[in-house]
């Protein structure tokens, strides 16, 4: 029957929504432990977090929440895209160094206005892809696990863009940036006075893009019916290493542009900052981000909102209670070794129903 | 510098380099062997690194330092085995969620703990005493032992030919009678201590210092070691020499006068990872993981 099915259906989503909820609460229930321990109020740093993400009152730090989001619904494409291949992609952190670097570039040359933009989309993120490519190759043709060759290349380019920053693109006046991308190449603000550029429509639309290519395109296909399964893949007809090398350059890409409208559209700097300051971490937190979206474009958006308002929590955090900002990612780290739990909502119901039986 | 002074400075500071990359290798190897895969190495590494540095500094004693670091590792590696065999959980998403706990939380502690941001230094007392006449670590003579032992227990005890059939066929090793999730789970708190001790290391011996940078990318690298070892200890020795000379070797090129005039510190950094990099690629074919290796076991 029809219906039941989509009751059975419904149920598994649910169970899978509340599997996500139960590792949050156990992030902040375990961050709130570590806060104490540390002598901080873990319940006055969570009312500060919540009013710097989702003040009713004052939109700006909804706005700021939004601008914090953008980044990493971006990077969470990147692992996404890859999970759905087979692959673990973490890579999206040095894509997405390459893509901003590509964006310096552009704006280190003297172009008309209305070119900046485009260009430093395109060479961001082929740049970003390039990079993600380095490690597809290396998996298809040599073997190499990529979970290990992305590492390597995160530090690898973390160092060449910060020889970068420091020896071919310094800033003349402020020695802790880059030149900064051109009036003429920004992302406009959408509220005036916040750090909310249209860098989150961007990334929007890339969201839905990479949607619509996983779900009504032949390549998204492939690259999910490789992940489920490499050897029917290949008996079906689908080069597994062909997908697998376009799922690092659709990665590369998402990382890439992240880059770029990080520089675009980020004020007040527009620039990379000293030890890729303003950059460092958001490929990590696409990885939480993903995992929270159940690896899916559309849970992506709710799950980037939220790693959005973290990230924005955290400087109330810090300013009300002195809470140092990285606590935020202490949480994610514990939200998603609790992911790691398959039927964690099965487990806390088995175990309660085994306690009542004893209790009988 | 004389040339014999040039040549014992790299060889020391190779048994440096190599220590910690052995050491989270063997564990690493040791663990995966029984089918469990931890890519949080590069996490325990950090927050051993962390733990090490507060006990011994509390105690001024670099020997509970050590034994701090150890037992952290171990104490992540607890967790991260009831999670992947007891549970059966995810084990690549296991480790990656301790990889980034570890960067906040340390970040975090060494704020919590000395109240500045991001760097801290230890004092004298709490680091380990390099030994007698050659500046080379206990904790390297130790390693050395650790591979031995290491090896001798994984091909000569019931305990390694456990270990070894749970990551080969753990049916076949659970129809016989052994408790295949047990010795999962030893296995993994074994791996994670050693991988704890290279924290230690790390952190109040070899850079005396600690930052959410400590690893570096080193528990990555450990990663590569395994690969490249053939899941063997007595390889993983060779290559962490191979790897640790490469570190080196990049360490002490970046410092010469002439290298530094033309190319820049920072440009010079990607060594030791492109090395990596070069190194595991050239080796396709050649190396086979344990076969149910990463695989969450379900009894039919």
């Amino acid at each position: 029957m029809p219906s039941s099915q989509f009751w059975i259906i419904f149920k598994e989503k649910l169970e899978r929504v509340a599997e996500i909820v139960i590792a949050i609460i156990i992030g902040f229930i375990i961050a709130g432990i570590m806060m104490w321990l540390g002598g901080y109020d873990p319940i006055a740093a969570y009312i500060a977090m919540f009013e710097y993400s989702f003040s009713l009152t004052d939109p700006y730090y909804l706005a700021m929440t939004l601008s914090f989001a953008a980044p990493v619904m971006l990077t969470a494409i990147t692992f996404a895209v890859g999970v759905r291949a087979g692959l673990f992609n973490i890579g999206a952190e040095g894509q997405l160094y390459m893509g901003a670097l590509g964006a310096i570039m552009v704006a280190s040359w003297s172009l008309p206005g209305p070119l900046y933009l485009p260009l430093a989309m395109i060479i961001g993120s082929l740049m970003g892809a390039a990079w993600g490519l380095i490690a597809g190759v290396l998996k298809v043709y040599r073997g190499v696990n990529e979970v290990v060759s992305t590492i390597m290349l995160n530090w690898i380019a973390f160092w060449i863009v910060e020889y970068a920053r420091v020896y071919v693109y310094p800033n003349p006046i402020d020695a802790s940036k880059t030149i900064s991308m051109p009036p003429a190449g920004r992302l406009p603000i959408l509220i005036k006075g916040t750090e909310l550029s249209a860098s989150f429509i961007v990334s929007l639309v890339f969201v839905g893009i990479a949607f619509y290519l996983l779900w009504y395109m032949v390549l998204g296909y492939e690259i999910r019916a490789t992940g489920l399964n490499p050897s029917a893949a290949r008996y079906g007809g689908i080069n597994p290493k062909k997908t697998m090398l376009w799922a690092f350059i659709i990665g590369g890409i998402a990382a890439g542009l992240a880059g770029v409208c990080e520089i675009a559209g980020r004020p007040p700097s527009y620039a990379i900052t000293t030890g890729l300051s303003n950059l460092m971490g958001l490929g990590f937190d696409g990885i939480t981000v993903s995992l929270l979206g159940a690896n899916h474009p559309l849970g992506i958006i709710p799950a980037s909102i939220f790693i959005g308002a973290l990230s924005s929590g955290a400087r109330g955090m810090q300013i009300v209670t002195n809470v140092p900002l990285e606590m935020v990612k202490a949480v994610q780290g514990i939200i998603i070794i609790a992911l790691a739990v398959p039927g964690i909502v099965r487990l806390i119901r088995s175990k309660i129903l085994r306690r009542e039986v004893k209790v009988v | 510098m004389s040339e014999l002074g040039m040549i014992i400075d790299i060889i020391e500071g190779t048994t440096f380099a190599m220590t910690p990359l052995v050491l989270a290798a063997i564990g690493e190897i040791f663990n995966e062997r029984a089918g469990i895969v931890n890519i949080g190495l590069e996490g325990i590494m950090l927050i051993s690194g962390f733990m090490a540095v507060v006990a011994a500094e509390a105690t001024l004693n670099p020997f509970i330092g050590v034994l701090a670091g150890v037992a952290t590792g171990a104490f992540i590696g607890l967790i991260h085995g009831y999670i992947t065999a007891y549970l059966k959980g995810d084990h690549i998403i296991s480790g990656l969620g301790i990889n980034l706990f570890a960067l906040g939380g340390v970040a975090f502690g060494i704020e919590a703990v000395w109240g500045v941001r991001g760097y801290h230094t230890p004092p004298d007392a709490a680091k380990v005493p390099d030994l007698p006449v050659i500046n080379i670590s206990p904790i390297f003579i130790a390693m050395i032992l650790i591979v031995i032992g290491t090896h001798y227990l994984l091909y000569r005890t019931s305990i390694g030919l456990k270990v070894r059939a749970v990551g080969e066929n753990p049916e076949a090793a659970d129809v016989v009678g052994v408790n295949v999730e047990r010795v999962q789970l030893l296995a993994t708190i074994y791996g994670a201590a050693l991988t704890g001790l290279a924290g230690a290391f790390l952190s109040i011996d070899w850079l005396t210092a600690i930052t959410k940078e400590l690893p570096a990318g080193r528990g990555f690298i450990a990663l590569a070691l395994v690969n490249f070892a053939n899941w063997s200890p007595l390889l993983a020795l060779g290559g962490g020499l191979l790897f640790g000379f490469f570190w080196t070797l990049g360490e002490w090129i970046k410092n010469m006068a002439a290298v530094k005039a033309v190319i820049p510190v920072t440009l010079m950094n990607t060594i030791p990872y492109i090395a990596t990099l070069a190194v595991v690629a050239g080796l396709i074919g050649k190396s086979r993981p344990p076969r149910y290796v990463g695989r969450p076991y379900k009894r039919e």
